[in-house]
């Protein structure tokens, strides 16, 4: 300390979420403060600092501003930054010198410090969502305050896998879970492991969480449930894990630390009207024009959209068969009963509060009271996310698959219909209609859910409720241009965008635009408005929203049919359709009095999948089982359903653990993964042949991926390539003394397409794993080989296999790979035989055959989560695209049709385009940038001829809710056809 | 191959071909090359996110972040109104690797047909003839000139990094450079048989102007810049990075465009022996790689001549890669990749920056990938990973830039 100076340190912690301040004086913490700006960073700080000016008047000090927020006023007040992350680093080490590692969890950002070995600061990507915000957004979903979250959450009796890549895929687990009746404690303490997983996954890419930790940031200090899950997972004893009390304010400690190397000494009202007065010198953010120019502009748009109603009935005094209706929905439940002819007896729209069966039973409860003996229900239809839980529960006549019931209600408002646009809470449902049949469908895939919650989710961050806040927008001024990629980039845009003090009105319209634009340039891919037709109409509860309603007939430039009832239009259609009943099942007014629902957890037996079951358990001895895959799980006999599944088939064939036992000494451990889930007939013969011990790692599974989860380098990267980091772990425990994964930069020349190049993950991932994995002493070989030239293959493998295997010679390889050449030349001919046959006992039984395309490594249950047995379980044969594509010719694509495995996907959607009883759906992983390029070729080809395309996104994700409801769309639309 | 709309013999008088705005330097010397040789080309200036967002209209919105802004630029471009569609073609770059990058092309033509105007020729700029377009034909005399227009545009690039965040002037170097661009536009529009003798004087000038730049001595940390070609280098894509980092008080370090070409060129010649591929032009590669290195050695011997920090030679720089990644890794910007963060390790420039479009299929492997090894072998790396696309907020990535900056000061 200088002469003169009073040895105040200030340290200013402006997080994206709260605001943070410590005062320091010789070395004491004089006073700390945590508090949430609700995104008004600079008013809440500037109110945090008056705090301190009351007690301890206007003192000189040295202050220093810290965090992502922070960034910013730093800039715009003329005050010292310190970069977050290196701050805490900074007080951690003098603070705690033993500690080993550091991991932060913040309001948008995770971090961890290693600060042994070589000191390491690292922060998460740009798609993460283990964050407080992310549990706050979790806790709105399941209707509780952060805190309920963290107490039902030390109640949990088993965890369910919830995708941990970011917040989008995490609400997309567990929505389903909602609906399928799993308890909110148990998802609670899901949600804290997925966070866990995600920090450990993302963050630590390798390298080993060990010796004393120390956990830091709002999150891990108010959550106790998030404290035992990282204590867990990392194996740490009480002593090495260290949960201190200064969790809140280290940021704000560590720039207080900083602020002690400054040399300029400020007074503390000049820091706050330095701050209050701070506006960003940067970039302002981009607007665009308001949605409506006036009041009375936007009095004419209500008045022309209030004509699109539907006639109501008086259910008091009606009397004669009524039909009921219900929609339930991802986070909302619709109830619709209509009269004979049409009319809306009675209708309910509210949040399913994460409990759809309780709110359906109160409504029920309420309907059949309204229609005592006047009314009887002939007829009861459900569609939905829980349509199958709730037509068990109640006993529903029917179920209807979603899309159906859509346009049934569509056609009602208007028959000419030629597309229908549904923005609900979770989903967005797009479909053309031609010759009054569904001609298209296009559905949101999880990672562009822009939809109805995110708005909800985001206004009541905001405290106000969501009609309210979609209120606001319509008269924003310059509403803000927030993008459009995912909900979590949104979510960080808005952020920055308050930062920059654009107000809440703007935002709101911003948000709306975001929304449409999602809709039409993500899921509907339309560059012009034209194709969307003359006649459209839009729904769903989001379109409730007057901004986005607005915002959307703006961005298409054409006005569009938005019935009064949108938000009910599920419903009303599950009413209309429910008509073709007689007689109804549904749940008597005294049954309904009596009903009881209890649910129980259990693990299905029926084979190696061991799905987990949630049982749910209702009065009058109805069941209802979730989780399952497949029939069996749901206690139904599996008929010969694996003989009409080639998936099972050909993963039936993997010889997986040892194989040639009595070899020589040396053990090769093949890792099943990637182009290898094909080649492995080719390697293994090889092997075999050169007289060594082969074991093929896997069956994968979850356990086995999570072996390896923590040296996986890019959070970013596809399911499968992730994968192979736990079975080169399975490997190296099962000591293979070789662990072989060639880098092939071209496949096998198949002579089908323009070039036969691998995508450069599969090619090049052995690079990768070599200097990522803890190898434990086996050697890892990843050869560059060219697969297509026998003497150069030979010479290769030659030089990188004789330093391993004993007795080794050219002339050996040579003849070995002749016999592995022989061995996948038959192993592809079965598959192809297996297609073939299942194509004609599907047609003689009348069935409908799916091709369901990916890659060969698609073939692994652990990436394709089940799908095919699913599709089996609809009443599909299923082939894959290995399987069919070699009926078919070279294909004239509009790309470069340049990789082996994804040429087959044209030349697969080529056959199914001309055959009436095929049908094609995609698989892919998230993540997987070649798809891009395929999936709208693929579409192309199937719309030549007329044939319906849809995707299955698939990653880390295990809930089949949403492919379900893909599959039974498609179903239905074949039907309607 | 669907067919595509070729650039004809006729169509080189009367159409103008717009470029998009990768490396402007470069882009606009290599312009009035191709000047020179009859073709009018016209550099892309514009910006701002209406180019994002034209891209996220046509292009399938997984594609990569260059794809999106390459394309996005285009259609902006031809729907400005600025333009007679009908007289305008436009060329874009083709590698030909297994990267989505080879797609670049493709996707722009469908998206051309998206926004109607599926008529306008794109021409393919490649040396492995992937396509053929009668208008335009790249001679061993043209192509000989483009490369000078590469090495003149490094050398600017190199010095104007060294003398930028130290001028006592402000702007005295970014004038300096566009002095220098505007003549050597003029030079090679105007001279058709340039002696290389002659360019070699100039570089001599060239960094002797830049060495007379007044400049204070204060130390600042170096940062290098390496990643996907796109994002590293176009200030659009990067979110001004370089700016950033000279207002953060550091000096950018930016690897050149010559050893990207050298790269390419290097990987046809493996090509030919581990695939027995581009056999009949083998000897070709051979001597052009060996034409390029020597005339890089020139640019770093003037650099050093002047006084300034130069980075490694081509072989160099290939040579360090063993031990980290394969030399047959050659999809994207593959070894280069991870040779330049090592070469930056090996020449003080310890601050590394991994600009990367988000998702980057070869980046996984040769950036994030590589980067663990790296750093345990040499501590002092300090390497941040960027991930740059449309919906990324910049807040986040300057956050994450400080605390590679942070670290950078306190190695100091």
């Amino acid at each position: 300390m200088k002469k003169g100076e009073n040895g105040f340190y200030l340290g200013i912690d402006i997080g994206s979420t709260t605001a943070k301040l410590c005062l320091v004086k010789d070395g004491d913490i004089l006073y700390k403060k945590y508090s949430r700006h609700l995104s008004c960073p600079r008013e809440k700080t500037a109110e945090l600092l008056k705090e301190v000016r009351e007690l301890y008047g206007n003192i000189s000090l040295k202050a220093a501003v810290s965090g992502s927020a922070g960034l910013g006023i730093a800039q715009g007040a003329g005050l010292d930054f310190v970069q977050e992350v290196f701050a805490t680093s900074e007080a951690v080490k003098r603070i705690d010198p033993d500690c080993d590692t550091v991991i932060e969890l913040g309001g948008e950002d995770a971090k961890i410090i290693f600060l042994k070995g070589t000191p390491e600061e690292r922060m998460n990507g740009s798609c993460a969502g283990g964050t407080g915000a992310f549990i706050d957004q979790m806790a709105t979903l399941l209707d509780l305050t952060a805190d309920e979250l963290d107490e039902y959450s030390l109640r949990s009796e088993r965890l369910y896998p919830i995708a941990s890549r970011c917040g989008v895929f995490a609400k997309s687990d567990i929505q389903p879970l909602l609906n399928q009746g799993a308890s909110k404690a148990d998802i609670a303490a899901s949600i804290y492991q997925a966070v866990v997983n995600q920090t450990v996954a993302g963050l630590a890419r390798g390298r080993k969480i060990e010796g004393k930790v120390m956990f830091l940031g709002g999150p891990l200090y108010f959550n106790r449930g998030l404290r035992k899950a990282f204590k867990r997972t990392l194996c740490l004893s009480d002593e090495n894990a260290v949960f201190p009390d200064f969790a809140l304010v280290a940021v704000a400690m560590g720039a207080a630390l900083y602020a002690s190397g400054l040399t300029n000494e400020l007074e503390l009202d000049l820091v706050i009207d330095r701050i209050e007065k701070s506006r960003e010198a940067s970039e302002l953010t981009r607007t665009m024009p308001p949605l409506f120019d006036s009041e009375e502009e936007y009095e004419a748009f209500r008045l022309r959209h209030c004509g699109a109603d539907v006639a109501r009935g008086d259910i008091a005094s009606y009397s004669g068969k009524a039909y009921l209706g219900i929609d339930c929905g991802s986070t909302t439940t619709k109830l619709c009963l209509i009269s004979e002819k049409k009319e809306i007896l009675y209708s309910y729209y509210a949040s399913n509060k994460g409990e759809p069966v309780r709110v359906v039973l109160e409504e029920l409860k309420k309907i059949r009271g309204l229609c005592s003996d006047r009314i009887a229900i002939a007829s009861s239809a459900v569609t939905g996310y829980g349509e199958e839980l709730i037509t068990n529960a109640f006993g529903v006549d029917m179920g209807v698959v979603e899309t159906i019931a859509h346009f049934t209600a569509a056609k009602h408002f208007l028959p000419e219909v030629e597309f229908i646009l549904d923005i609900g809470g979770q989903d967005i449902k797009c479909f053309k209609i031609k010759n009054g049949t569904v001609d298209s469908i296009m559905l949101n895939e999880a990672c562009s859910s822009g939809c109805g919650s995110f708005l909800e989710t985001f206004a009541n961050s905001l405290g106000k409720p969501i009609d309210e806040f979609a209120k606001m927008g319509i008269f924003g001024k310059n509403p803000v241009d927030l993008g459009s990629r995912c909900t979590v980039f949104m979510n960080s845009m808005v952020k920055q965008c308050q930062k920059d003090g654009a107000s809440v009105e703007d935002i709101s319209a911003g948000l709306s635009c975001s929304v449409v634009k999602n809709a039409l340039y993500k899921v509907i891919r339309a560059s012009s408005a034209d194709e969307l037709g003359k006649n459209i109409v839009v729904q769903g509860g989001t379109f409730y929203n007057d901004a986005v309603l607005r915002a959307f007939e703006k961005e298409i430039g054409k006005n569009v049919v938005r019935p009064v009832i949108a938000g009910l239009m599920g419903a009303y259609g599950a009413a209309i359709y429910s008509m073709r009943g007689e007689k109804s099942t549904l749940l008597s007014l005294a049954e309904l009095e009596s009903f009881e629902h209890h649910t129980k957890n259990a693990i299905c037996r029926g084979c190696a999948n061991s799905c987990r079951l949630t049982v749910n358990e209702f009065s009058g001895g109805r069941r209802y089982i979730s989780g399952n895959r497949c029939e069996k799980g749901a206690g139904l006999r599996s008929d010969d359903q694996k003989e009409l599944n080639i998936y099972s088939f050909k993963h039936s064939l993997i010889p997986f653990g040892e194989n040639n036992r009595d070899g020589a000494s040396v053990t090769v451990g093949l890792v099943m993964c990637l182009s290898n889930y094909e080649l492995y007939p080719l390697w293994l013969s090889f092997f075999k042949s050169l007289g060594v011990r082969v074991i093929l790692s896997g069956p994968s599974d979850k356990a086995l991926y999570e072996k390896g989860q923590f040296t996986i380098p890019s959070d970013t990267v596809c399911y499968p390539a992730k994968l192979f980091h736990g079975h080169v772990a399975e490997l190296c425990q099962k000591g293979a003394d070789i662990i072989f994964y060639p880098s092939l930069s071209y496949n096998i020349n198949e002579g089908l397409s323009v070039n036969c190049y691998n995508c450069p993950v599969v090619a090049y991932y052995g690079e990768l794993l070599s200097s990522n994995a803890d190898l434990r002493g086996s050697a890892f070989l990843y050869p560059f080989l060219d697969i297509n030239d026998l003497s150069r293959l030979t010479k290769e493998l030659y030089r990188s296999l004789r330093g391993y295997v004993p007795n080794i010679s050219q002339s050996k390889v040579r003849h070995a790979l002749k016999l592995g050449f022989k061995a996948l030349d038959e192993y592809r001919s079965t598959v192809r035989k297996k297609g073939e046959e299942i194509i004609k006992k599907a047609r003689e039984q009348k069935k409908h055959i799916l091709v369901l395309a990916g890659r060969p490594y698609h073939c692994d249950p652990e990436i394709n989560h089940g799908i095919d047995k699913l599709c089996a379980s609809l009443g599909f044969a299923v082939v894959s695209e290995d399987a069919v594509a070699h009926l078919a010719p070279r294909q004239d694509v509009e790309v470069l049709d340049q990789w082996t495995y994804h040429s087959r996907l044209y030349r697969a959607a080529a056959i199914v385009r001309d055959e009436p009883d095929m049908q094609l759906c995609q698989l892919v992983s998230f993540g997987c940038g070649v798809d891009a390029v395929t999936t709208d070729e693929v579409r192309r080809i199937l719309e030549e001829g007329g044939k319906l395309y849809t995707q299955l996104k698939i990653d880390e994700i295990s809930n089949l809710g949403a492919v379900k409801i893909r599959l039974r769309s498609l179903l239905g639309a074949m039907g309607d056809r | 191959m669907a067919d595509y709309v070729r650039f004809e013999k006729e169509m080189k008088s009367e159409y103008t071909i717009l470029v998009p705005n990768m490396l402007p330097r470069h882009f606009k010397i290599i312009a009035g090359v191709m000047a020179d040789h009859g073709y009018k080309m016209e550099l892309l200036t514009t910006s701002g996110k209406n180019i994002a967002d034209t891209g996220l209209k046509y292009v399938h919105n997984d594609t990569c972040y260059p794809a999106l802004l390459v394309i996005g630029q285009f259609i902006d471009a031809l729907q400005s109104g600025k333009y007679d569609v009908h007289k305008t073609a436009l060329i874009l770059t083709q590698t030909g690797g297994g990267c989505r990058a080879s797609n670049y092309i493709h996707l722009l033509r469908k998206a051309l047909k998206k926004a109607g105007l599926g008529f306008v020729p794109v021409i393919s700029l490649n040396i492995s003839g992937l396509e053929d377009h009668p208008g335009f034909k790249l001679g061993v005399g043209l192509l000989r000139r483009m490369i000078y227009g590469v090495l003149f545009g490094d050398l600017l690039m190199a010095l104007t990094n060294q003398c930028r965040p130290y001028e006592l002037e402000r702007g005295a170097t970014e004038a300096l450079a566009d002095k220098w661009t505007e003549r050597l536009v003029k030079l090679m529009q105007s001279s058709s048989n340039l002696k290389y003798k002659r360019i070699k004087e100039l570089y001599g000038r060239i960094a002797e102007d830049f060495r007379l730049i007044p400049k204070s001595s204060v130390k600042k940390p170096r940062v290098g810049i390496v990643g996907e070609i796109y994002v590293k280098y176009s200030p659009m894509a990067n979110n001004h990075l370089e700016e950033f980092l000279i207002g953060e008080g550091a000096e950018a370090v930016v690897p050149g465009l010559l050893d990207f070409c050298l790269y390419c060129v290097y990987n046809c010649i493996q090509d030919a022996y581990s695939y027995g591929l581009n056999k009949k032009a083998l000897w070709a590669f051979k001597i052009a790689l060996r034409y390029l290195e020597n005339k890089q050695k020139d640019i770093i011997l003037a650099i050093k001549a002047a006084g300034f920090n130069a980075l490694s030679s081509f072989s160099h720089t290939l040579s360090l890669c063993d031990g980290y990644i394969s030399r047959s890794v050659k999809m994207g910007e593959g070894w280069l990749l991870t040779a330049e963060m090592l070469e930056l390790g090996e020449n003080g420039v310890n601050n590394v920056v991994c600009a990367q479009p988000f998702g980057c299929l070869p980046n996984h492997i040769c950036g994030k990938g590589v980067a663990k090894r790296i750093t345990e072998n040499n501590p002092d790396m300090n390497i941040v990973a960027i991930d740059y696309d449309a919906g990324a907020t910049k807040v986040n990535q300057e956050n994450r830039l400080k605390l590679m900056l942070a670290r950078a000061t306190r190695q100091e």
